[in-house]
């Protein structure tokens, strides 16, 4: 059995290394000898420095997503007060900022502070590493039909990475002069000076180190999650018949490790520009009655090298969101995901745009306005296949049986912030029309809703729907139904009025607007968006009690709770190394036969084999 | 004080905790009647989120009526600027589509999920794929956006690729630093002087934009601060610097943007075509203002009755402002600009010193 098993394994992977064949005997070994090995297991290494990917995925769930999460919208909360009330006191700032708040009420460097840390722990620390961190870990080898990653030693290591970075970052919390306050894009000169802003000093050294041991971190995650759909499926396991997920999670991975490395780059030599004098990005400098030594630097330059990464970095958040909308809207639809290849076609196709789009937040840099042309044109382009992806999971729903548990709830209402905040990019994305709402708070809606409202509701529809699988407890529905409407009012309730203090004119970042009476009038808009804000905080709450309750309290699951197709619920709940007792499940179908007729059941897990007349129907 | 206000914020999170664990209970004890302990949606739910689904479409609605009557008031006025009116109509063209597209769509998305919400015992619809409806929804929308490009991109290259030896425009140059700007205009010879931050300290530090004082252009040139002056209907040719970091020359009433980054000069060129004076009688700023001074009114009483200093009323001015993250002081990071007539330009020009004055 057992040799049968690695053989068939051995047969699927056609490994060329042999290392990697041996590491896969001593993967298939250990679950059957899982018994054993739990004697061999100390605390350390199953709860701390473990190597399994399920724990690895609970521990970027708990730290990625939950408590930098946590303090990244804690943040949002704190300036989006004092937007509303600008240059008020209020007693949360005496607690959380002591100094930097001289009598309750906010410095404006702080505010920037605020406004930075929060960018960047949302966008890097809770939806690139904490959403690719928790579902690619935890569902790559479970869905494709795996023991673990391909290297469960690295896996652990680049957990760790993250972690540390998580550390150094939070750290910078606590310097003298502040954290990092030049923005999440820290452009130099004013991330290079520490002359130039408080922010600049020792704050901004810890950023960059923290964001160099972050792109190791997911350099390391990337590589894995990539040799480990490619090389490790289960016996059946097409690339055409691999969950929409797996599908997303690889080419996120990808696009991670095409352009990671040129972040790594541009802070590399931003520390050289801030720390041995060179002159990448800095020219012809004046600042606190001195000129500076800096010549010939661009930068324009950094924009290009920042951008390259941020843009795809986009994608890298909300390609997994939809991923797994893509599998949750199929299951609670009880219906074949619509349009199986031209999803596959459209994430392919978002991956490719995604690299050649950088410069459009760019257009008024000063960089060459042909440029501008040019981005113009691939930007727009890469609207069509968001589109395709759009209309593809509405017809999803059309004629199913849709069943609303919460993680239904919140895909759905992905797709409905992500057209929202997707349509918005057609202006943007026209260098023509951006030069007049660019920076400005249109910018700032139109992102929120179409990368950070939906990937943090793709986030969300993921922990209910496979909260199951990674605690073998049920989350509570009402608190969760409680927890999507409470958010989905007020995120729109808090994005929409923002499109149009944008249109007014009005810049972003800017620590308060009463500085122009022009925008007296924006007052009151302002506080409805902080209203909604705080209503959204709070519904966040909710969704924590309602997590940690139900870890330890939570109904417990059965197998299968959701009647799902794919391979993940066939594994049993109880958590072992290697995943499934005795032999891997083999497939024998696409993950989307719900509803399929001549079953008895309204779905057909991948691993039940082709009945005698049956109609194949994967797309 | 601290310790008393974190005892009393943690005393609040904790009656908050307790409530909600109070409503979880209470739902718990609900369930409990209904026989029904599953965190699986029962066909109730169903029944209940998609209905809730269709009330949430209405939601979207009134809230983009509601911003669209309320908020349309608070949006820039007409375009002050030449190209600003081929700007607008085109941003209205797109915004025009994007509703349509919206209101479209999320109809369908909700309406579809309240249509078919779950009920026990039903089967879906089982249907993988259709290539003709797939090709239709990539074409529409490809040909949409096809259109989209080559108007933004005709409009992109008239705004941007102006003619910058043209003799007839107005040279100036737009000086940012942390946290004020300068203008300078380039004096008799339209032409500015060489300029770069190592001559900042010359003359005492009086040379505020670094004028090169060895290169006769400049000489004539004139440097303001606090408000600079513009002729109606002169096309203009703004050249940006910047002695620092990056900042953006935001001007919102002109539908005018560009960074100011230093080493390297930046252009932007348009064509004014309303003085301050006829703005300030158009119907929707002069709305604007007595909406805002109504609201200075307010906040006057109120600062006046604190003992405190009132607010002064407001006039419209077109505004140049800093739109790039660039320190303390980005929020108020502002310049006046005044569209005159060619005859009240003239005069205030005239009246300025040039650079040559400072060199004496």
């Amino acid at each position: 059995m057992k040799g049968k098993e690695n053989k068939n394994l051995r047969i699927r992977v056609k490994m060329e290394s042999k290392e990697f064949g041996d590491l896969l005997d001593e993967k298939s070994q250990n679950s059957d000898f899982h018994q054993d090995h739990h004697h061999k297991e100390t605390f350390i290494t199953k709860w701390i420095f473990s190597q399994d990917h399920k724990m690895i995925a609970k521990q970027y769930l708990l730290t990625g997503v939950l408590f930098m999460g946590f303090i990244g919208i804690a943040m949002s909360l704190l300036f989006r007060l004092q937007l509303a009330w600008p240059e008020e006191s209020f007693a949360v700032y005496d607690i959380f900022l002591g100094r930097w708040a001289p009598e309750g009420v906010m410095d404006p460097n702080i505010y920037l502070a605020l406004v930075t840390i929060h960018g960047t722990i949302m966008v890097f620390f809770v939806l690139t590493a904490g959403l690719s961190g928790t579902f690619s870990n935890l569902l790559i080898p479970l869905q494709i039909g795996a023991r673990d990653m391909a290297s469960g030693f690295l896996n652990m290591l680049s957990f760790w990475l993250f972690f540390l970075s998580s550390v150094i970052m939070l750290a910078s919390l606590f310097v003298e002069a502040g954290p990092a306050a030049a923005g999440w894009t820290v452009y130099p000169p004013l991330s290079a000076l520490p002359q130039a802003q408080p922010g600049s000093g020792l704050g901004m050294t810890l950023w960059l180190i923290s964001m160099a041991v972050f792109v190791a971190s997911s350099l390391l995650g990337s590589l894995n999650y990539i040799v480990t759909v490619i090389n490790l499926r289960t016996k059946g396991m097409s690339l055409f018949r691999l969950p929409l997920t797996i599908w997303a999670f690889l080419v996120t991975a990808i696009i991670g490790v095409i352009s990671f490395p040129v972040l790594l780059s541009a802070a590399l030599l931003l520390i050289m520009d801030r720390s041995f004098g060179t002159s990448f990005f800095l020219s012809d400098i004046f600042v606190q009655g001195e000129v500076l030594h800096y010549q010939g630097g661009s930068p324009v330059l950094f924009e290009h090298l920042f951008w390259f990464l941020g843009h795809p970095e986009v994608y890298i958040v909300i390609l997994p969101a939809l991923g797994i909308t893509s599998e949750i809207i199929a299951t609670n639809s009880r219906k074949p995901i619509f349009g199986y290849r031209a999803m596959i076609a459209s994430i392919l196709a978002i991956a490719f745009l995604s690299t050649i789009v950088w410069a459009h937040h760019m257009f008024i840099s000063g960089m060459n306005p042909f440029l501008g042309s040019v981005f113009t044109f691939t930007t727009l382009l890469i609207a069509i296949p968001s589109a395709v992806k759009a209309f593809n999971y509405i017809a999803t729903l059309w004629k199913g049986n849709l069943q609303f548990n919460p993680g239904m709830l919140f895909s759905i209402g992905l797709v409905s912030t992500f057209i929202t905040g997707g349509l918005t990019g057609i202006i943007l994305g026209d260098s023509t029309l951006d030069i007049n709402v660019h920076d400005t708070y249109f910018v700032v809606a139109h992102f929120h809703l179409v990368m950070g409202i939906s990937a943090l509701y793709g986030l969300f529809a993921g922990v209910y729907h496979w909260f199951p699988k990674l605690f073998r407890r049920m989350m509570n529905k009402n608190l969760g139904y409680i927890h999507f409407w409470i958010t989905a009012i007020s995120a729109y309730g808090v994005f929409f009025p923002m499109h149009f203090i944008g249109m007014a004119g009005l810049p972003r970042r800017y620590y308060t607007n009463t500085a122009f009476p022009y925008f007296d009038d924006l007052a009151d808009i302002n506080v409805i968006i902080t209203v909604f804000a705080l209503l959204a905080g709070f519904a966040q709450l909710i969704f924590l009690y309602n997590f940690i309750y139900s870890m330890f309290y939570g109904e417990k699951t059965v197998q299968n709770p959701w009647k799902s197709n794919t391979l993940e619920w066939t594994a049993p709940i109880k958590h072992m190394h290697g995943n499934w007792e005795g032999e891997i499940p083999h497939v024998h179908r696409w993950a989307y036969d719900y509803s399929k007729p001549g079953h008895k059941e309204d779905f057909v897990p991948q691993n039940v084999p082709i009945g005698e007349n049956e109609e194949i129907t994967e797309h | 004080m601290i310790g008393l206000l974190t005892g009393a914020v943690l005393f609040l999170m904790g009656i908050a905790i307790w409530q909600i664990s109070k409503i979880h209970q209470l739902i718990q004890n609900n369930m409990g009647i209904k026989k029904d302990n599953s965190q699986v949606a029962t066909q109730e739910d169903n029944d209940l989120q998609g209905k809730l689904m269709f009330a949430f479409l209405v939601f979207i609605y009134v809230v983009t009526i509601y911003c669209f009557w309320n908020y349309t008031k608070v949006l820039l006025p007409e375009s002050a600027s030449e190209h600003g009116v081929t700007y607008d109509r085109l941003m209205w063209i797109s915004f025009a589509i994007i509703l349509f597209a919206q209101t479209i769509t999320q109809a369908v998305l909700h309406y579809f999920a309240y249509k078919y919400r779950g009920v026990k015992n039903r089967k879906a619809f089982f249907l993988t794929h259709d290539n003709k409806l797939e090709l239709i929804w990539t074409i529409i929308p490809a040909i949409v956006f096809f259109i989209l490009i080559i108007y933004g991109m005709i409009t992109w290259s008239s705004i941007m690729n102006f003619d910058d030896q043209d003799e007839e425009a107005l040279i100036i140059e737009l000086y940012a630093q942390q946290w004020n700007w300068k203008a300078r205009y380039a004096g008799q010879d339209n032409v500015l002087g060489d300029a770069n931050v190592r001559f900042l300290n010359d003359f005492d530090g009086r040379n505020s934009v670094g004028i090169d004082s060895s290169d006769p252009n400049g000489w004539d040139d004139i440097v303001v601060t606090q408000e600079f002056h513009i002729p109606v209907n002169r096309k203009i040719i703004f050249k940006m610097r910047s002695q620092d970091v990056l900042h953006s020359a935001y001007m919102p009433h002109f539908r005018a943007q560009m960074n100011c980054v230093p080493g390297m000069i930046t252009e932007f060129s348009f064509t004014p075509t309303k003085t301050t004076a006829e703005m300030r009688m158009n119907s929707d700023i002069a709305a604007k203002v007595e909406r805002i001074n109504k609201i200075r009114y307010n906040n006057s009483q109120k600062l006046l009755a604190k003992g405190e200093e009132g607010l002064d009323p407001y006039q419209f001015d077109y505004l140049l402002l800093c739109a790039k993250i660039c320190g303390t002081s980005h929020y108020n990071m502002q310049m006046k600009i005044v569209v005159d007539t060619e005859k009240d330009y003239n005069k205030w020009i005239s009246s300025q010193p040039a650079f040559s004055s400072i060199m004496q």
